[in-house]
C-alpha cells in the first residue's frame, strides 16, 4: 500500500498527532509493542527552531512572532517505508518514535499500531482538551447592564 | 569605551561559584524542579518565552532557575540559546479563529456570540493575600460544563460586515525579520508587531499607559481578548504538504478605536494588535495600544508628537536585552577611559581655576 493510497490527510492526522503528543505517552503506548524493526537514519535527529507567524488583525498580513523548537528525523525501515518526523521539543527519542510510528503506519502493521499507538494518543488529547473546554464552559458569564435610574 | 582587562580569574571563579551556592539557598530547603517552575510559575515562564521569543516551557524553567527568577536574565539566556538553534523553517501563519479557547472576553459587546468566557483569570479577585496559600493548599479542582461550541467568532468581524471598522487586507507576502535583518525605518507593521510581541511588558505596558493619558491618546476599546491553544502548521518540502508540528497557547488582543475619519476614509473603527506567546494578557493589551498608537500615518492621523507614536524610539528602546547589555555594560571595567576623562577634567579644572584666579587679581 503506498502512501498516496492511505491518504494524506489520514498521514497528515497522525504526524500532527505524534507530533503534540507529550514525549513520555508516546515512549508509553509505542515502547510496549517490542523489538523495534531495523531502520537506517536518513536524517538522524535534529533540534532547531520554527519561525512562527500570526497574521496583522489575526486576518492580514502575516508577521514573524518567535520561534519555537521542534525536532525532526526521517529513517527508513529494513522493510523500505520511510518515516518522518517534525515534533514539538527538542525531544530526539520522541522524534524517532514519531517516524517509526509514520514508517510502520504505510506498512502491513498499520493496525497494530493505529489501535495500540494513535487510537491512545488521540483519546488522552481529546480527554485533555474536553478537560479544558469544560472548565472554561464553567467560566461562561452573562453580564447585564442596569438601566439607570433602577436597582 | 570598553578596553579588555586581565586578569581576575580566580576572582571570577568564586564569585561564580558563591552564585551557585545562593542560587541553591539554604540546603535545608528542597531544590526546585523545573517541572515545578513550568507548572507552578507558568506566568512568569510564559513572560520568558514572549521576550526570549523562543516557545519551549522547559527551557524557559530551567532558565528562570538559573536566573534565580531575574526574568530578564532568564530571557537573556534564552535570546543566548535561540542563537544556537539552526532554524528549520517557519509556520504557516496561525489560524487565532480557530483558537481552543481557555478565556475569551469582550468590552464591547455583552452578548457576544460565542459567550464571554472569564477562564483562570485574577480579574474579580480581591488582590488580598491569601495565606492559606502559605500552608500547603492541597490539589483544588475547578468545575466543569458542558463544552461551548469550538469555533469562537471574531467580535471584529461582526463589525466589518457593516463596513463600520477598517478591513484588514489578508495576504502572504513574506514578513521582515529583524532576527535576520537589521532594523530599519521607517518599519511596516509586520516588522513593528515582530518587535512589540518580543518586547519589553514594562517597557510595552508604560508606552500603552502614556497614549491612555493623553500622549496621543486613541480612544481604544478591548474588542476583543483570547487566550488559548492554537495548533502550529508547517509545510515540509520533503513531504510536499503542510503538517502540524506543534501546539502552542497564544493570548491575542483587538482593540476597536474611534476614528474620525480622513481625506480618504470615512469615518470608522480602526484596529490595533496584539498578539504573544502564553498567557500574557497585559502585554497584548498593551501591545495592541501601541500598535494603533503607530499606525498614526497609514490612517492619516496628525503627529501629535507623542512618544508613542515616535516608531523608532518606540522599538529601538523596547528590547530589554539590547537595553540591558548597553546599560550593564557600563559597570564593567573602563579604567582606560576613564583615567583619560580624569585627566581631561584636571586640566580643565586647573584652566578654569587659574583663570578665576586671574580675574581676581
Amino acid at each position: 500500500m503506498s502512501v498516496t493510497e492511505i491518504g494524506t490527510e489520514a498521514r497528515r492526522g497522525w504526524m500532527g498527532l505524534l507530533a503534540r503528543a507529550p514525549a513520555a505517552r508516546l515512549a508509553g503506548v509505542f515502547d510496549p509493542l517490542g523489538a523495534t524493526p531495523g531502520f537506517e537514519w536518513l536524517r538522524t535527529p535534529e533540534t532547531g527552531g520554527v519561525m512562527v507567524r500570526g497574521r496583522t488583525g489575526g486576518t492580514g498580513a502575516p508577521f514573524n512572532m518567535g520561534e519555537m523548537t521542534v525536532t525532526r528525523c526521517a529513517l527508513r525501515l529494513e522493510t523500505g517505508e520511510v518515516g518522518h518526523a517534525y515534533v514539538q521539543g527538542r525531544d530526539k527519542a520522541h522524534a524517532e518514535r514519531a517516524a517509526l510510528v509514520d514508517a510502520l503506519m504505510q506498512g502491513p502493521r498499520a493496525p497494530e499500531l493505529r489501535e495500540a499507538v494513535l487510537a491512545p494518543l488521540a483519546e488522552a488529547e481529546a480527554a485533555a482538551r474536553r478537560g479544558r473546554a469544560a472548565r472554561a464552559a464553567a467560566t461562561k458569564v452573562d453580564f447585564f447592564t442596569m438601566v439607570r435610574g433602577e436597582g | 569605551m570598553y578596553v579588555a582587562v586581565k586578569g581576575g580569574e580566580r576572582a571570577i571563579d568564586a564569585a561564580h561559584e558563591w552564585l551557585a551556592e545562593e542560587r541553591r539557598g539554604d540546603a535545608s530547603v528542597p531544590e526546585l524542579s523545573l517541572a515545578q517552575i513550568r507548572e507552578q510559575m507558568s506566568l512568569a515562564v510564559n513572560r520568558v518565552m514572549a521576550e526570549g521569543s523562543l516557545y519551549d516551557p522547559d527551557l524557559a524553567a530551567l532558565a528562570i532557575k538559573q536566573a534565580r527568577g531575574d526574568l530578564i536574565e532568564a530571557i537573556f539566556l534564552i535570546r543566548a540559546y535561540r542563537t544556537t538553534l539552526p532554524r528549520i523553517g517557519h509556520s504557516r501563519a496561525v489560524d487565532t479563529g480557530a483558537m481552543r479557547c481557555d478565556r475569551r472576553i469582550s468590552a464591547t459587546f455583552k452578548d457576544a456570540p460565542g459567550g464571554q468566557v472569564l477562564g483562570p483569570t485574577f480579574d474579580y479577585t480581591h488582590r488580598l493575600l491569601d495565606f492559606k496559600l502559605a500552608a500547603e493548599a492541597g490539589t483544588p479542582s475547578a468545575r466543569e460544563a458542558d463544552p461551548l461550541a469550538p469555533e469562537v467568532p471574531r467580535i471584529t468581524e461582526f463589525l466589518n460586515k457593516d463596513g463600520l471598522i477598517q478591513d484588514e487586507v489578508r495576504s502572504e507576502d513574506t514578513p521582515p525579520d529583524m532576527t535576520r535583518q537589521p532594523m530599519e525605518y521607517p518599519a511596516n507593521r509586520a516588522l513593528r508587531l515582530q518587535a512589540l510581541t518580543r518586547g519589553d511588558e514594562g517597557f510595552v505596558l508604560g508606552m500603552a499607559y502614556s497614549t491612555q493619558r493623553g500622549y496621543g491618546r486613541n480612544h481604544p476599546f478591548v474588542g476583543e481578548l483570547r487566550i488559548g491553544a492554537v495548533e502550529v502548521e508547517m509545510e515540509i518540502p520533503e513531504l510536499g504538504f503542510d503538517i502540524c508540528i506543534g501546539e502552542v497557547v497564544l493570548t491575542e488582543c483587538e482593540t476597536v478605536n474611534q476614528f474620525a475619519g480622513s481625506k480618504t476614509e470615512p469615518p470608522q473603527f480602526t484596529r490595533g494588535y496584539g498578539l504573544v506567546f502564553g498567557q500574557t494578557e497585559r502585554k497584548a493589551i498593551a501591545m495592541a495600544l501601541v500598535d494603533r498608537a503607530l499606525r498614526w500615518e497609514e490612517l492619516g492621523e496628525e503627529n501629535v508628537g507623542a512618544p508613542a507614536q515616535d516608531e523608532e524610539f518606540v522599538l529601538a528602546h523596547s528590547d530589554n536585552i539590547q537595553a540591558t547589555g548597553f546599560l550593564e555594560h557600563i559597570k564593567l571595567p573602563h579604567y582606560v577611559d576613564f583615567q583619560s576623562e580624569l585627566e581631561l577634567v584636571r586640566k580643565m579644572r586647573k584652566g578654569a581655576l587659574d583663570a578665576m584666579k586671574e580675574a581676581a587679581e
